[in-house]
């Protein structure tokens, strides 16, 4: 006999969402899961049409993150068209691409610090669900808000500057780019007045972590404690262990931090990993070949990235690395809440990235694509804000796209979501039977920390209110509650 | 005479999901409305949505107009009056509606632009870069009215 208790869909999360939460006559979890509507329509809707036009086409799957759907198919086409797997292009293509990436980290990033994880700091997990928001921040810390929304926005103009337009960006083509930047632009974002221009992105990406630390080692125990588990970790790293969101080699480590998948060509991703369909769940699962479905899963974003990476090559965050690292003693960090931490140094990383990235007189050159011999089949990874993004295509004879196979980020964090939903409904659901705000919101944290992005892993339309479900041994239901 | 207003007309949605892109199809047709006519105190620009920045961007504009699809039931297409929201929560994590905008902008910014949401009626949302017929029509009816109250409100403020 078990009572089960769903949770439809999450708040604050893009898409479709629901969480079952399974309970014992006893009051005791059992299960938890969480179901994500993947619609995997998008793979045969771009068979048949020309492969140059996948890096636009790829931007119809989601409005949140089009920079990094946009990038992954680009450098899956870059292969096809000869020009390398991803280091052959020429340094002004491939400037401007990392430079149209850093942004869009950036971006992504301040929101989900400012919007979505620093109120549940601010105002508690189970604090007032009206002042949980940014509008709750903006009215007792007006400053911090600020610092938020004109992040974002320096992050914005940067993927303007370098894809072009705001919607249905075309920076990046196969081969290389299709623009430079140039001199005032350039000069805009390094010499503009405050706060838009790098000094101050990089100055005020200090301040948010700071703020993060200052909380943290105010909570440690409530930080360090929340959904703790030991997972592996996979990201993209330099080839000299370098974290490096753009271009690299494919690692994955163990909870011990014992190299599991020892950097490898992306291009033969698919002999190392495969996707589990489960019955419950439209959304696959996947996971190490060599390890099997029990233990090859693993996690991927801000946590796995420190993780898998030995160093982060610009001063600041290196500096933050080291006391992070310090922390587990050089361990991996399995702590789900530091997420938010890492993603705070990649934060910084980024702006510094960008600051760099503009003082390259190579952004401003001339020479933008390069082509070579025609390939058949190309492989396209990077590390999305959320984590590791493979696009996959497969041309014929006419240049149409015959087969297309994307993994996104949220999909790969499918099982350490489910994890860590079971964590949380352990800690704060055994033996209850009404289910309190605080609750929804504690298994949302535990969610939110993942910053997923179920439209992208749904390409699904639409924004849904939470319902929470609570079923009796009896498959009854005892309770349910809607947030909005 | 009175200064004209400066007004910023903002479509949002996805042009690769078929009706979901009426808001960015209205923009364009604005466009070269606008610049037939040279009216250079109306801005227009575009996104996928919404989000927490658009809250600094209006505050520099007196009137706002959002333009955006919608599956509710309203013929053709309506315009309503966005009033600051409530501080709730939104549903979704990375995009935020009209009204969590034009709160943001006042409690940011303290400036309080008079603001509309012109919704659209949309009917197919697929992975298809072109409008449904119906929505087509809903968008000429739609420029239609919109452009005839836009030389009203700028007239009035003559």
């Amino acid at each position: 006999m078990s009572k089960k208790i769903t949770i439809e869909p999450v708040t604050r999360v893009e898409g479709h969402g629901k969480v079952t939460i399974h309970m014992d006559a006893q009051g005791n979890i059992q299960q938890s899961r969480l179901h994500i509507v993947e619609f995997r329509g998008f793979e045969r809707f771009v068979q048949g049409r020309p492969y140059w036009e996948a890096p636009v086409l790829v931007q119809r799957l989601c409005g949140i993150c089009p920079v990094s759907h946009h990038l992954a198919a680009a450098k899956a086409l870059d292969v096809i068209v000869g020009a390398g797997t991803g280091d052959g292009l020429t340094p002004t293509g491939e400037k401007m691409r990392r430079l149209m990436h850093y942004g869009q980290f950036f971006q992504s990033h301040a929101l989900h610090f400012f919007h979505l994880s620093a109120p549940d700091f601010l105002f508690g997990v189970d604090g007032d669900p009206a002042k949980r928001n940014i509008i709750g921040i903006a009215l007792t810390n007006p400053d911090l808000a600020v610092q938020g929304v004109m992040m974002r926005k320096f992050g914005q103009e940067i993927i303007r500057a370098t894809a072009g337009k705001k919607i249905h960006g075309t920076g990046a083509i196969p081969g290389g780019i299709n623009k430079n930047l140039s001199i005032e632009e350039r000069d805009e974002f390094l010499k503009g007045a405050d706060p838009l221009n790098a000094d101050k992105m990089v100055s005020w990406a200090e301040e948010a972590l700071d703020f993060f630390k200052k909380y943290y080692f105010a909570n440690k125990d409530f930080v360090d404690n929340f959904s703790y588990f030991p997972s592996n970790h996979l990201s993209l790293v330099r080839k000299d262990g370098a974290l490096d969101i753009y271009h690299g080699v494919l690692r994955a480590v163990d909870a011990d931090g014992k190299k599991i998948l020892n950097d490898i060509d992306y291009q033969e991703y698919d002999k190392y990993i495969e996707e589990e369909v489960r019955s419950w769940s439209y959304m696959k699962f996947p996971y190490l070949k060599e390890y099997g479905k029990d233990k090859g899963w693993y996690r991927v974003g801000p946590l796995a990235r420190l993780n898998t990476a030995d160093f982060i090559p610009t001063p600041l965050a290196q500096k933050e690395f080291e006391a992070y690292k310090a922390l587990t003693n050089g361990k991996p960090n399995n702590h789900c809440l530091h997420m938010h931490y890492a993603r705070l140094i990649e934060t910084l990383h980024a702006a510094e990235m960008i600051r760099e990235l503009l003082h390259d007189p190579d952004l401003l050159g001339d020479d933008l694509v390069i082509k070579g011999e025609k390939q058949k089949e190309g492989v396209g990874l990077i590390e999305a804000p959320r984590g590791t993004l493979f696009h996959h295509y497969r041309i014929n004879d006419n240049d149409q796209i015959e087969m297309a196979n994307l993994i996104v980020s949220t999909t790969n964090n499918n099982e350490p979501m489910n994890k860590a939903v079971n964590n949380v409904a352990k800690s704060v659901m055994t033996g209850k039977e009404v289910i309190t705000e605080g609750m929804m919101n504690a298994v949302e944290v535990a969610i939110r920390a993942y910053d997923p992005c179920l439209s992208c892993a749904t390409h699904a339309l639409g924004k849904m209110p939470l319902e929470l479900t609570l079923v009796g041994p009896n498959d009854e239901i005892l309770d349910r509650k809607r947030s909005h | 005479m009175n200064q004209k207003p400066s007004i910023l007309i903002f479509g949002y949605g996805n042009p690769g999901r078929q009706d979901d892109g009426l808001g960015a199809a209205f923009i364009e047709r604005m466009e070269r409305w606008i610049g037939e006519n040279e009216w250079s105190n109306i801005a227009l620009d575009t996104n996928y949505q919404l989000n927490i920045e658009d809250a600094e961007q209006i505050a520099a504009y007196d009137l706002v107009y959002f333009v955006d699809a919608t599956i509710e039931p309203v013929e053709q297409f309506s315009l309503t009056k966005v009033e600051p929201s409530d501080a709730k929560v939104e549903f979704t994590m990375h995009a935020v509606s009209p009204a969590f905008v034009l709160n943001l902008c006042q409690k940011l910014f303290s400036k309080t632009p008079e603001t509309w949401l012109l919704h659209l009626k949309g009917y197919q949302w697929e992975f298809e870069e072109k409008l449904s017929e119906e929505a087509k029509n809903n968008l000429e009816a739609a420029l239609d009215f919109f452009q005839q109250h836009m030389i009203k409100k700028l007239n009035n403020s003559n």
